[in-house]
């Protein structure tokens, strides 16, 4: 009997690892190691055409400190973050809106998706086309709305004036989340609401907008904070794709972002020593964050 | 999950039914009828709000659609009377044949390179976090805790830290500039196998009971049972890592060099550094790029939303 179970349990143990070994090597061989990897290059200065790394120690890291380039695309990550914000209020103001007994829920919840699901190299390119200064969608729109109001209107050079570039990424950010997965999000959790809180408001006869800050707003928190902090995440990770396209990181850096830096630094001008120290240090702002989250989510945050 | 849903839209039901009973209600007393009416007025209004909001969100893809059907030299024309930025004077379907056509750029090859790599990593992926899904939330194995601690670890680490090692070992390898470079990375996932893992946890565990003592092997458990019983969760992941591969820029970027080699996202950038001023074909060829996923989404929506609710965050 007892023997039966150890020939059980070694068969179970063989069945488990044959299962796990693809994706375990996988994991190994592209993950787990090359972090390992990554973190001995961030001591390291290699431009991988010679022969050998050296060891710098903390060099690399005592740059970046000093390094005002690095410092200036930080500032512009979190610059287009201001993005998440206001995203964020639309995703909640159409979620409530939806929520609603509306006819045409469906393609309402469809069309709002569409630039979400549409993301990616396709989209970047239209939207540079729609910011060209001349026959562009916007600056055309803002002339024929001139003509209309009989004035004389020229729209912002867009992408290539270092004041509009910015705010330029951000309408195009939030076009394309606002009706996305926090919607959807936010929805889900509106559908959560038990019904009986909003009764018992109104037969203390609370207006709408005091049954929004009394019930929805507080029974909703965790899913502003769930959101809030992975749009955080994925904030100071963002900023590759869009720039790639649709401004190489120009005008004069002004939409250069971390990730960015450390595509240029690493495949550009192959300084993968610099390059691991940088994504190392992305590494601990989000480390950071995910503390912020694992701390607070659930404890402090109303939650039924 | 689903259940939940169905529940809902049920709930759904019963308050329509109310409606008009509460309208009745609504007719016998003079102020709540005021109510109704201001209900109504506020719905309509909320209606015209969101329909504005749609066609804002819509406007983008339609200039689209326009522009890739213009002849090239009416691009500039056709902005003096405004609804010519919508219709234009001539419709030029040619500009999609012409994408195809392309002396310099091979776009066929980008297509074809993009569905090659696409599928091969969301086939590779789904079965490869499947397996490890399965060991994971149902077989018992030393370390098993303890290496799924290192997988929910590494999940949390951006993607460009591991990037330079993988590039600088494919390089050691000989593999830049590869189909193995561009998909061979992309096939592991901690992620897919993360999500799995939860969903099959869900799963009820007495058919696998009533498999075992009828002495089915796990394989034939994992195969006959766990597979088909998991279809949602499976197609989620498999549309969104479809999409993920589908639009990735920044890894093919990095990875390929013969543009005869190129995926869709980079033979795009690519077209538009030879094709600056090209409009119409730009714009023909982006619209080449979104449709698929167009197509996979209007079909598979269900899926997203499931998804999303599932996972709670994008994939």
């Amino acid at each position: 009997m007892k023997n039966g179970m150890m020939k059980d349990k070694t068969k179970e143990m063989i069945a488990a690892y044959a299962f796990l070994t693809p994706n375990l090597l996988g994991f190994l061989v592209f993950t787990s190691i090359p972090v390992l990897v990554s973190l001995g290059l961030s001591f390291m200065k290699w431009d991988l055409l010679s022969e050998k790394a050296e060891f710098v120690g903390l060099k690399n890291f005592i740059d970046l400190a000093k390094d005002p380039f690095f410092w200036k695309y930080c500032w512009n990550t979190v610059y287009l973050m201001a993005a998440i914000p206001i995203s964020m209020a639309g995703s909640l103001l159409l979620a409530l809106a939806l929520n609603q007994k509306l006819k045409g829920k469906l393609f309402f919840r469809t069309v709002y998706f569409l630039p979400t699901i549409c993301s990616g190299v396709a989209i970047f390119m239209l939207w540079r086309l729609m910011y060209n200064p001349n026959f562009g969608f916007f600056n055309v729109m803002i002339s024929n709305f001139g003509d209309l109001i009989g004035l004389k209107l020229t729209g912002p050079n867009w992408l290539t004036d270092e004041a509009w570039a910015k705010p330029a990424f951000i309408i195009m950010s939030v076009w394309q989340s606002v009706g996305g997965y926090n919607m959807i999000l936010y929805l889900a959790a509106l559908q959560g609401v038990p019904r009986d809180l909003y009764d018992a408001a109104e037969v203390d006869g609370a207006t709408s907008w005091q049954k929004f800050w009394a019930v929805t707003w507080p029974q909703i928190s965790p899913t502003t904070f769930f959101i809030a902090i992975m749009s955080l995440i994925g904030g100071f990770q963002a900023g590759f794709d869009l720039a790639y396209i649709m401004t190489g990181g120009g005008p004069n850096g002004s939409t250069m972002t971390i990730i960015y830096y450390i595509f240029d630094n690493a495949f550009n001008w192959y300084h993968m020593g610099y390059a691991a120290a940088i994504s190392w240090v992305l590494f601990l702002i989000i480390f950071v964050i995910t503390l912020l989250k694992w701390r607070f989510y659930g404890s402090s945050i109303h939650y039924t | 999950m689903v259940q939940s849903f169905i529940q809902s839209e049920k709930m759904k039901k019963e308050k329509m039914v109310l409606v008009p009973l509460s309208q009745v209600m609504a007719m016998a007393v003079g102020t709540k009828r005021r109510f109704a009416w201001k209900g109504k007025i506020r719905l309509f209004l909320l209606t015209v709000l969101l329909t504005l909001g749609a066609i804002s969100m819509a406007a983008p893809f339609l200039w689209m659609v326009s522009t890739s059907l213009r002849d090239a030299g009416q691009v500039f024309m056709d902005n003096k009377v405004w609804w010519r930025e919508w219709v234009p004077t001539s419709f030029v379907w040619q500009n999609y044949v012409k994408i195809w056509q392309m002396k310099s750029v091979p776009f066929a090859m980008f297509y074809l390179n993009s569905l090659l790599a696409s599928v091969c990593i969301t086939f590779g992926q789904v079965a490869t976090s499947a397996m490890a899904a399965y060991a994971f939330a149902r077989l018992t194995f030393p370390g098993r805790d303890q290496l799924f601690f290192g997988y929910l670890a590494t999940m949390m680490i951006p993607g460009t830290v591991t990037m330079i090692p993988v590039f600088i070992l494919l390089r050691a390898l000989g593999w830049i500039d590869s189909y193995k470079a561009l998909i061979l990375p992309g096939i592991f996932s901690a992620y897919g196998t993360f999500m799995l893992r939860q969903f099959f946890l869900t799963l009820p565990k007495e058919l696998e009971d009533a498999a075992k003592i009828d002495g089915c092997s796990y394989r034939r458990i994992f195969w006959n049972i766990i597979l088909p019983l998991s279809k949602p969760a499976l197609a989620t992941l498999t549309t969104f890592t479809f999409m993920g591969s589908w639009t990735s820029l920044m890894w093919p970027l990095i990875v390929l060099n013969t543009h005869t080699k190129y995926t869709l996202p980079v033979g795009l950038a690519y077209l538009q550094g030879v094709h600056n001023t090209d409009w119409t074909l730009l714009m023909a060829a982006a619209m080449m790029m979104i449709l698929p996923i167009l197509v996979v989404f209007l079909f598979n929506q269900r899926f997203f939303v499931e998804g999303i609710k599932l996972t709670g965050i994008k994939g």
